[in-house]
């Protein structure tokens, strides 16, 4: 792919400022991690990330406990949620700057839009899962309220909750990219907009590599481990 | 007819009519002309009486479908009984209460805690401190033989270490009455016999008053000091009856057999009775216990545990 490419931006067929070589991009990379823009970038878009998603896990969770167990609050918030679904994050955007202007608080909103949903729905999955003898069997043994919640459902449901941060993440993180390249400053998307006013390809190139390599890493060494670690404990079947 | 004469009379003394007054005191669960009706369907259950007394093991026995189950609910208050009153201490049950424990054909344990951890889990709701709940919670693992397994998960045990997890941790929760729902099911034959010796062994160190519910005769025989037979359609009790073996017995023990088939009979009796008296018009039933006849009869639905009705 690499060797295809080199060939590509070097037979002439496209100028370069359209397509940079990878030499071309790797330099950029360079340049940019050198002079700091890429390690605060980085750092400012992982900061919002990580403030978005703990409010969107600490929202979410809860209200997929909520539609299991109720079915008033099934009835009531189910079709809201679902429907909210079909919705793009990026929609949420005009939204949130009307509400919260061009803040910080814009962003993290979008980032709880786009992946609060996405974590409820999987927790209330993983609430129904749950095999009934266990519910029974708590019911008999006399568990009940904060021990229930706290030592029989939220265990009980983890498999499915893991999905759902999984899945709210990267939601999280295409929300987080789509809000910076429009408006926000710092971060890796508001580099990757920048490189675009600048004409200049490299950059907009290596900012993609990044982000790429940031969402992967993430995925990777978060959430395949505690994927891998609930699964083994609860006595699942490895799927991979 | 010959054979089932013969029997009777070498069972004599074995299995006899339960009798009240070789009890003292007043029982502990009362059943008194409980009805019990689902929906329009046939009554599940029709005025039935039991007294089951103090550190008694009763064992309900009967084809599915007889109510053995829904009483066994109704004792457990899950799913009340339509009309009757049952009492626990005199005091009657409206709801599931910390005396009475449900033990059920899984052991359902919870998958991602320790076997320790499901037991000390289940007591942490009683008024004791952590070194307390960790003591009481060894005490039950050693009492069903897994020490050396406290700290593994239950998808490392096999079916019958994971039942008796399950009952450990039930009788670590001290319930003066255990009600058992074909706890040993799904176990393969072999395991359910160590678990009846098991059971037999604690029973009689416990003295603990327990319910058991199966529709295996043999199963009936080796634990129970009373065998409660019940027919359907309207479920009802056919027989109480106590069983005179020492303790602990052996499944091969040839009286067991014998007093099995003796039960197999009178539950065969119960069923032709109930098809002539519900299907009036029906044709006479062949009343050998030739294979065909056996599959339709409730007393053939009854796991025969080996000892088929040609045996």
């Amino acid at each position: 792919m690499l060797a295809g490419w080199a060939l590509a931006a070097s037979s002439g067929l496209w100028p370069p400022q359209l397509l940079p070589p990878p030499w071309a991009v790797a330099e950029s990379l360079w340049t940019m991690g050198a002079d700091g823009r890429l390690g605060s970038a980085i750092w400012a878009s992982l900061k919002r990330l990580l403030s978005g998603y703990c409010l969107s896990v600490a929202i979410g969770v809860p209200i997929g406990l909520g539609i299991a167990r109720f079915r008033v609050l099934s009835r009531l918030i189910k079709p809201v949620v679902v429907s909210l679904q079909a919705l793009p994050s990026i929609c949420w955007l005009p939204l949130a700057v009307l509400w919260f202007g061009l803040s910080e608080s814009a962003i993290i909103f979008m980032v709880v839009m786009g992946s609060v949903l996405s974590v409820a729905i999987s927790t209330e999955d993983g609430v129904q899962s749950i095999q009934p003898q266990l519910l029974q069997v708590a019911g008999t043994l006399g568990i009940r309220g904060l021990r229930f919640v706290a030592g029989v459902l939220i265990p009980g449901a983890m498999p499915g909750i893991v999905t759902g941060l999984k899945l709210g993440w990267s939601f999280a993180w295409r929300a987080l990219m789509a809000g910076e390249l429009l408006y926000a400053s710092g971060g890796l998307g508001q580099l990757l907009a920048a490189g675009r006013q600048a004409l200049d390809p490299a950059q907009v190139i290596a900012v993609m590599g990044a982000i790429i390599t940031v969402g992967v890493l993430m995925d990777r060494a978060l959430f395949r481990t505690l994927e891998h670690g609930v699964r083994r404990r609860w006595g699942l079947q490895l799927s991979t | 007819m010959l054979r089932a004469w013969w029997d009777s009379f070498r069972n004599q003394g074995l299995l006899v009519p339960s009798q009240r007054r070789n009890r003292q005191g007043p029982a502990k669960i009362a059943v008194q002309g409980v009805f019990h009706r689902y929906g329009n369907e046939v009554e599940a259950l029709k005025e039935l009486n039991l007294d089951v007394h103090s550190g008694e093991f009763v064992c309900l026995l009967g084809p599915s479908g007889c109510g053995k189950s829904t009483l066994l609910y109704a004792l457990a208050g899950t799913s009340p009984p339509t009309r009757g009153t049952i009492r626990i201490d005199g005091q009657p049950i409206l709801g599931p209460g910390p005396d009475r424990l449900l033990m059920f054909q899984e052991p359902a344990l919870f998958p991602w805690l320790t076997v320790q951890q499901n037991l000390t889990f289940a007591l942490g709701g009683r008024a004791l401190n952590r070194q307390d709940r960790d003591r009481v919670a060894r005490e039950y693992i050693q009492l069903v033989k897994l020490d050396g397994f406290e700290d593994a998960l239950p998808h490392q045990l096999s079916g019958g270490m994971r039942m008796r997890v399950s009952l450990a941790r039930a009788l670590s929760l001290d319930p003066a009455v255990l009600l058992m729902d074909e706890p040993f099911g799904a176990l393969d034959e072999q395991t359910r016999e160590e678990m009846h010796l098991l059971l037999q062994e604690i029973s009689l160190r416990t003295r603990k008053t327990v319910v058991f519910v199966t529709h295996n005769i043999r199963e009936a025989l080796t634990l129970g000091d009373r065998v409660v037979v019940m027919a359907g359609r309207p479920g009802r009790v056919l027989q109480d009856l106590e069983v005179r073996l020492p303790r602990p017995r052996d499944p091969d023990d040839e009286r067991l057999a014998r007093l099995s088939r003796q039960i197999r009979e009178a539950l065969r009796e119960a069923d032709r009775a109930t098809v002539a008296r519900t299907d009036p018009g029906v044709e006479k039933i062949d009343v050998r216990p030739n294979e065909d006849h056996a599959a339709k009869s409730p007393a053939a639905r009854l796991d025969a545990g080996g000892l088929g009705p040609g045996r």
